[in-house]
């Protein structure tokens, strides 16, 4: 399956750029819309590793938390999905600075997203968590394990595997994302698009090539999430032999 | 001046964002509607036994899916019009946020249909139906109703991706909390406000997918 996609996914990059080559006026606003999809690479990745540190964190806390912990748990994971990302972006990059906490744009945008995609996040590691049979609690706990050694050495690991897939689908949601922080002055690709389409005037062909860009980086994620699903499942399936 | 919270200013400001709010809705349930309705023709495309329908729908809506939101509005209302399509902002709007969550609700479809057990088409042709009263009568009877909290989670979903409208600048809560922010150079009030807002009626709204799921596993039960 994955080298399917490989392939699929190398011939449209190859296609797109023998389509791009062949036209020299896309000299003017190409690199502007590299650079653009460079930033938006960049965030993608920060927002990922954030987002998934927060989802264990508030997951973990949300389940085995004191009370306190686990309130808190709940409200973080209820008010960032319940309140639209753009929104939420905006509250911290107009109304932090107004509590003298005075972020840079960039922050602002790994911060936002990581903490809207892990509130989803907790979710999918709470029902991959929970979906882990009983009996490995128990056999943990006739080892004579500590509940928190049990759920690092025994039930994590085999909860990681079942939550690769669903996370593959949040990676992508937050790539997606990444095009709001545009407005918040950020210059990623969805910016140098407005930005190549105000001076060049060349609506038609911007737009498709941001549109394919967004693609490919999206291919990229799936087939990694895939592969990284095969080999977690090659894992499991050596430690049960 | 440097107050943390105006309550003035709150109270000034509510009438105004209320009114936006009527916006946001109405691009919801417009989006939604339009989703819906997309999505069901998507599925059943895609079940067409023809490779030539199936797969390119199969492909769009996959590009569709892996494509951001914002990028699809912005290709509606600035592409378009090089075509000869002139859509106001509203309008363009509407279409991505039904296009966008209709390859979503497709999806949800898709499952629906799935789970119809081949008795039921087989039974359809032998009682010699057309495809049209197949669907109509047979199928879409049974598919949708156990796939209507999946689709309300998209309503929520769509819900909360309206405020990327006010990049098109359509005069929804979040454009008009921005332009209050600027007038009155306090964005804490609006923005906030607007936050509740969107928690308020998402919660409000989970609440009711519950409530109808809860409904339609009672009538399953029987």
């Amino acid at each position: 399956m994955p080298l399917r996609q490989l392939t699929v996914c190398a011939i449209v990059a190859f296609t797109a750029g023998l389509v791009v080559a062949s036209f020299a006026t896309f000299r003017v606003f190409l690199p502007g819309l590299l650079e653009g999809a460079l930033v938006t690479v960049e965030i993608t990745i920060g927002g990922c590793v954030l987002a998934v540190v927060m989802a264990f964190v508030a997951a973990i806390a949300k389940m085995y938390g004191p009370w306190p912990i686990r309130w808190l748990a709940v409200a973080y994971i209820e008010v960032f999905r319940g309140t639209s990302a753009l929104v939420q972006l905006f509250w911290l990059f107009f109304v932090l600075p107004h509590f003298g906490i005075l972020l840079d744009p960039l922050t602002v945008a790994i911060l936002t997203l990581g903490l809207n995609v892990g509130a989803y996040g907790a979710e999918v590691v709470r029902g991959a968590i929970s979906s882990v049979q009983r009996g490995q609690w128990e056999a943990s706990t006739a080892l004579n394990m500590t509940r928190m050694t049990a759920l690092r050495r025994i039930i994590i690991p085999q909860a990681i595997v079942r939550m690769i897939p669903p996370w593959g689908n949040l990676f992508i949601e937050l790539l997606k994302a990444t095009s709001l922080v545009s407005l918040i002055t950020i210059s990623d690709l969805a910016f140098k698009a407005q930005q190549m389409n105000a001076t060049t005037f060349r609506t038609v062909e911007i737009f498709s090539i941001v549109l394919v860009f967004y693609l490919a980086i999206a291919s990229v994620i799936t087939v990694a999430m895939r592969t990284l699903e095969e080999r977690a499942a090659r894992g499991i399936a050596r430690g049960r032999a | 001046m440097t107050k943390l919270w105006d309550w003035g200013y709150t109270w000034e400001i509510l009438p105004v964002l209320a009114k936006a709010s009527i916006v946001t809705i109405e691009a919801t349930f417009l989006g939604f509607l339009l989703a819906a309705t997309f999505g069901l023709l998507l599925a059943i495309l895609r079940m067409s036994k023809s490779n030539w329908v199936s797969v390119p729908t199969a492909g769009f809506v996959e590009f569709v899916r892996s494509t951001p939101l914002l990028i699809q509005i912005f290709f509606i209302f600035f592409v378009f019009p090089e075509f000869g399509v002139n859509l106001s902002a509203m309008t363009a709007g509407v279409l991505a946020l039904g296009l966008h969550y209709g390859t979503y609700c497709s999806e949800v479809y898709r499952s629906g249909l799935a789970n119809i057990p081949r008795g039921q088409w087989e039974a359809s042709t032998a009682l010699n139906l057309s495809p049209y009263h197949t669907f109509r009568d047979i199928i879409i009877p049974q598919a949708i109703p156990p796939v209507v909290p999946a689709l309300g989670n998209y309503l929520v979903a769509l819900f909360k991706e309206t405020p990327l409208l006010s990049a098109i600048a359509v005069l929804e809560l979040m454009q008009t909390a921005k332009i209050l922010g600027s007038e009155n150079f306090r964005y804490t009030e609006p923005i906030t406000l607007v936050g509740v807002f969107f928690l308020v009626f998402s919660l409000i709204t989970a609440a009711g997918i519950r409530q109808v799921e809860h409904w339609l596993n009672r009538r399953g039960g029987n």
